[in-house]
């Protein structure tokens, strides 16, 4: 059977349970919401300052809230056995992986899709004026972001201080792919055109993208089966 | 061709050896019940069949490849300790998903003949975090058998089912024994495993002490081997 469409099988499989329990999404939206109104409100800043810490901002409440939806990833394995079902099924690791990559990364643009409104509105910022590059920058930086926390949530998932642990080795890895999507978005939400140094990112972000999909994909054999 | 050949197969967890030197040959169509008090290495040897741990050190192989060749895994069915069926998603649903994993032409209709089989049509569309124990361990019989496995393996599967899951579990076992299953199954529940046992091996901390046809005393006395050779 063709690789994609198992990707596909164990993608969906994620997404139908998630979206009805809910578990991580509502509160990796929530949590989200809480960060960018709690500053709004501390620090009133003023447009210039948003323009400048905009990226900054949206970015950590994406890897805050991501964190709660990456634990829930292989966690939701757990009960019964079920990652055992898995690794059993004729599927390749790398297919199960990017499968389960793939529900990730579209959970969390999910929440990001809510987070820009509500950002727009408490910040005062035009975040449409660039809109199509800003979508790639984030696309890009979401899924650098989730491909790592795919993997640690893999590699941590049968440790007993998992929550703690997952954050701690996401975080550390993905900070290149952090910044480069910080530096990307406060530049476009400033308004300027996806050129120069906005442009200079961009391709690091590829680049991240290339260098830990390739390198998640050789290793995650390793990491499910040891 | 060999279903199941482990050759000098050894595990260590850090420095302690919970595997030793274990070899043994499973024939097409076999059943071999692994035997063995609670630590004695048992769920360990089934977990490097199945491919879900590396050996430490030897080799297994499952119908002469690997036991994590795509292929071996086709032709492999797992039923370990948990049931392995998704709590938020109904019967049919969970059964369908493994059917597509396992790259059946028609999922849905394997899926729905195993619900009518283990006594679950009637609650296909239900979700599984609502069924009784006994349906749940019904559905992972269903789960393990669906895409017609030419190797089971199964650990302690007797353990904890309902009279109904029980009877479920050896009629397909029977089934599958008629049609050229093998079966290796590691297990407590001496009496049900014995009836379908055509092979018995004594497991005692990590090593194979005895490995024999199943000796005919042991319909009548399933503690026989035990007496006679688990001076444990």
């Amino acid at each position: 059977m063709a690789a994609w469409r198992l990707v596909l099988i164990v993608a969906h499989k994620d997404l139908r349970a998630e979206l009805r329990t809910k578990e991580a999404i509502n509160s990796s939206f929530s949590f989200a919401l809480v960060i960018l109104l709690l500053f709004s409100f501390a620090f009133d800043p003023t447009a210039e300052v948003t323009r400048e810490i905009s990226g900054g901002l949206l970015w950590i409440a994406f890897a805050f809230a991501g964190a709660l939806i990456l634990n829930r990833s292989f966690a939701r394995e757990q009960p019964n056995d079920c990652l055992d079902a898995l690794i059993a099924a004729p599927v390749p690791s790398a297919a199960l992986f990017l499968g389960k990559a793939l529900a990730n990364w579209l959970l969390l643009l999910g929440v990001e899709a809510f987070c820009f409104p509500v950002f727009g509105i408490f910040y005062n910022i035009r975040w449409t004026r660039q809109f199509w590059p800003l979508l790639l920058v984030v696309v890009l930086g979401t899924w650098g972001f989730t491909l790592i926390g795919t993997m640690f949530s893999a590699l941590t998932v049968n440790i007993r201080l998992r929550e703690v642990m997952l954050p701690l080795l996401v975080y550390t890895v993905m900070t290149p792919c952090l910044l480069a999507a910080m530096q990307a978005t406060s530049l476009l939400l400033a308004g300027e055109p996806l050129a120069g140094e906005a442009a200079v990112w961009l391709r690091f972000l590829i680049g991240f993208d290339v260098i830990f999909t390739s390198l998640s994909l050789i290793l995650v054999e390793t990491v499910l089966a040891g | 061709m060999i279903a199941v050949a482990v050759e000098d197969v050894w595990k260590f967890f850090g420095d302690y050896p919970a595997l030793r030197e274990i070899s043994f040959t499973v024939e097409p169509g076999e059943c071999l019940a692994l035997l063995g008090r609670n630590g004695a290495g048992k769920t360990t040897l089934l977990r490097i069949i199945a491919g879900f741990s590396p050996a430490g050190r030897g080799q297994v192989r499952v119908f002469g490849r690997t036991a994590r060749a795509v292929e071996t895994r086709r032709l492999t069915g797992v039923l370990g300790h948990g049931i392995a069926v998704y709590d938020e998603l109904s019967a049919i649903e969970n059964l369908t998903l493994f059917g597509k994993l396992y790259g059946l032409a028609d999922p849905e209709r394997a899926a729905r003949e195993w619900l009518e089989r283990t006594g679950l049509e009637r609650v296909a569309h239900g979700l599984v975090r609502e069924f009784s124990r006994g349906m749940r361990q019904r559905l992972a019989i269903a789960r393990a058998f669906l895409h017609d496995p030419k190797l089971l393996l199964f650990d302690e599967p007797f353990t904890s089912l309902d009279d109904r899951a029980i009877a479920v579990l050896q009629s397909v076992l029977r089934d599958g024994l008629l049609r050229g299953c093998t079966i290796v199954m590691s297990t407590h529940q001496l009496r049900e495993a014995m009836e379908l046992a055509t092979h018995v091996a004594l497991l005692n901390q990590g090593r194979m002490v005895h490995r024999c046809e199943r000796p005919p005393e042991m319909l009548s006395d399933p503690g026989w081997l035990y007496a006679r050779y688990g001076d444990l």
